[in-house]
């Protein structure tokens, strides 16, 4: 964050030239990637037992609110938000789980192929329902967030279900010797069992989906319609369009998060989760303005990950988990009010 | 969030209809009233007999503390913000009023829980106004710690045989005169001293127009800091009455007790035409709004569905109502 300070020098390699902007495009994400850092040398000196177990441990935990925070930054970039992801996120977990059930393993393929066009489909809804009805987000979503809760009761009244023995695989324990040698060589194989394959499955998701997305003229009148709605529209920009596609992305990274619980529990539980509020936590905190048009995907998942690191460490230190919302929330807010403290002296300069 | 192309001004369209949108944009107390009247009607027809004295004191008992609640979400929404920690504050000042029972007693167990009600609005409102976090996030934030310190508070508190004082399971869940709700003394004051404030205090006025338009207000000499501050603080001591309410209507204490109540009160709002953007709206809406939403719920279970068909139909009715009335609003 102290990035734009530093003055340009006259002369330097055409190299280093394009390291300043990066630097201070991507300030924000740094400076969490720095505090992850600090955090993770922090939990190994109180914990010297930390090791492997504990990053594959993290990994695995950080999977669903992981994909949440995606879903919301998305929601939240396109300049809207979406309360009801935690009940999304109910409600695909348990329609996985109700598909899964004592099927052969091939079925799981179907079924999750199924469950993420559903999550399309009900995001896509949300957001054809905000623009319809030109209620303000927040009040559709709460709303659809009743809806949505309610079918996940419907499908599965008390938990249960079941999940394919692969799906469960994915996302626990980390990469094999014999696993790890295709991906990443022979040489460096020691190095996959401290990679995670949830953390694996979580890159590979996003680089797959949003990537592409990003560099697209998609992805720009995205960015566009959370910056400026009116300026969207006079360039040739179809808001409607890009809103309701905004919200089928969160619900196709909302259906990956509910199959990530039922691939993380083994079944579907129809009660939603404190997700919708920790991933507005996770987005706010990732940098991403609640305004609008700024922000990625790597600051909010690096968000979940310091929330989530931060919880084990006050478990190490033997503190009361209570007290470890009450950190959280104080994080939040602390890491907001620096945040407007930046932008207001930036104003006033 | 998403209001940028809001661009109204009913004064300069001449029509009847306009002027019939005024109406409902000004006053949606009448047209809300014809709606829940309706309700009430559909209600009798869908269980014959089931409108009587105490179906209203039950209506009633339920209706007050979301209407309070409701409260706190309309004067914030008049600013442009929204309360969203008010259920966390309510459940942990019903709270802490039945764990200091035994020791300080009820008055000045009231009184401890609506100071710690006042301090988490003053926290809030100085992220808000001073800071100028999004009031969404600082209220979320400030829930987390709310909760986060009630619990802690619970693990203290195992020992001691807490439970709802009977002072306040009395005002929570008793009627006079086979109707009228205790919970009504204190809620009439209450709403009674909103309304004026709103419309006749200069107070109220500075709510709507730094809602309407910050900069504006700013410019007018309008410290909205300050207004802000108070204005969280307001809404926090409004949920910890709420609160006690909440513990003396199900005689439970517990620091998630309120957790279900955050949404309606957000819908209850929202139903009563106040505009989440901020500038508009008013608290007579609000309270219809609340009477509105009891009434549903008991429509739906009187039908005889499951919760989960109840809760479909419920956001559903929500989407349905907030459309209407958007679409009949809304000029743009």
């Amino acid at each position: 964050m102290s990035a734009a300070a530093t003055p340009v020098a006259a002369r330097r390699p055409a190299a280093l030239d394009q390291v300043g902007p990066i630097v201070r495009r991507n300030a924000w994400s740094l400076g969490l990637l720095v505090l992850l850092a600090v955090l993770l040398g922090f939990t190994k000196f109180i914990q010297p037992t930390y090791g492997v177990a504990g990053v594959q441990g993290l990994g695995t935990s950080v999977l669903p609110l992981a994909l949440a925070a995606a879903a919301q930054a998305v929601v939240v970039i396109s300049g809207g938000i979406d309360l009801s992801i935690g009940a999304l996120m109910a409600l695909t977990n348990v329609v996985a789980a109700v598909l899964m059930k004592d099927q052969p393993e091939q079925f799981g393929v179907v079924a999750v192929i199924g469950v993420l066009l559903l999550g399309v489909l009900l995001g896509a809804t949300n957001g054809a329902l905000v623009v319809v009805t030109r209620v303000p987000d927040i009040v559709v979503t709460l709303a659809m967030s009743f809806v949505w809760a309610g079918f996940a009761l419907l499908v599965l009244g008390t938990p249960g279900g079941g999940s394919a023995k692969w799906l469960l695989d994915l996302v626990t324990g980390a990469f094999s010797h014999d696993e790890a040698i295709p991906v990443i060589g022979g040489a460096l194989s020691v190095i996959g069992e401290w990679i995670p394959k949830a953390t694996v499955v979580l890159i590979v998701v996003v680089a797959v989906i949003w990537v592409p997305l990003r560099r697209s003229r998609q992805g720009l009148a995205l960015y566009a319609i959370g910056s400026n709605p009116l300026a969207a529209f006079r360039s040739g920009v179809s808001v409607g369009r890009t809103k309701i596609l905004a919200y089928g992305l969160m619900g196709l990274f909302a259906a990956l998060a509910g199959l990530s619980l039922t691939a993380s529990t083994g079944i579907g539980t129809p009660v939603p989760g404190p997700y919708t509020l920790l991933s507005v936590a996770a987005v706010v905190l990732g940098g991403v303005s609640l305004a609008g048009g700024r922000g990625g995907m790597f600051g909010p998942i690096l968000g979940v990950v310091i929330l989530q690191l931060i919880r084990t460490d006050m478990t190490f230190l033997d503190i009361d988990t209570n007290l470890a919302t009450v950190v959280q929330g104080l994080i939040l807010i602390g890491v907001v009010m620096v945040g407007s403290l930046i932008q207001l002296r930036r104003a006033r300069a | 969030m998403s209001g940028a192309t809001e661009v109204t001004d009913p004064r300069s369209s001449p029509l009847s209809l306009a002027a019939a949108r005024r109406l409902f944009r000004d006053r949606p107390f009448i047209p809300l009233l014809i709606l829940l009247g309706f309700l009430i009607l559909i209600n009798e027809i869908a269980s014959p007999g089931i409108v009587s004295a105490e179906w209203v004191s039950v209506m009633l008992r339920a209706a007050v503390p979301l209407a309070i609640l409701a409260g706190c979400q309309t004067l914030t929404m008049l600013t442009g913000g929204i309360d969203l920690s008010v259920s966390a504050v309510a459940s942990m000042s019903g709270f802490l009023v039945a764990t200091l029972v035994t020791g300080p007693g009820v008055p000045a167990g009231i009184v401890i829980a609506l100071a710690a009600a006042a301090l988490a609005g003053l926290v809030t409102g100085i992220g808000v106004g001073v800071f100028r976090v999004h009031p969404l996030i600082m209220t979320l934030g400030m829930s987390l710690v709310v909760l986060g310190l009630a619990n802690a508070w619970q693990l203290q508190m195992v020992q001691t045989n807490a439970g709802v004082p009977p002072a306040l399971r009395a005002v929570g869940s008793q009627v006079v005169f086979g109707v009228l709700p205790y919970s009504l003394a204190v809620f009439i004051p209450l709403a009674v001293v909103i309304l004026i404030a709103l419309r006749r205090t200069g107070y109220g006025r500075l709510l709507f127009a730094i809602g309407d338009n910050p900069i504006a207000a700013r410019l007018a000499g309008a410290r909205s800091w300050q207004i802000l501050i108070v204005l969280y603080v307001i809404s926090a001591l409004m949920a910890g009455i709420a609160g006690f309410l909440y513990s003396g209507y199900t005689n439970v204490a517990s620091v998630s007790l309120v957790d279900s109540q955050l949404l309606p009160s957000v819908a209850a709002a929202v139903i009563g035409g106040t505009s989440i953007l901020g500038g508009r709206g008013g608290y007579g809406g609000t309270i219809v709004g609340a009477l509105i939403l009891t009434v549903i719920g008991s429509l739906l279970s009187s039908l005889g569905y499951p919760e989960a068909v109840r809760q479909v139909l419920f956001g559903a009715i929500i989407v349905a109502v907030a459309a209407a009335y958007t679409r009949v609003t809304d000029e743009s």
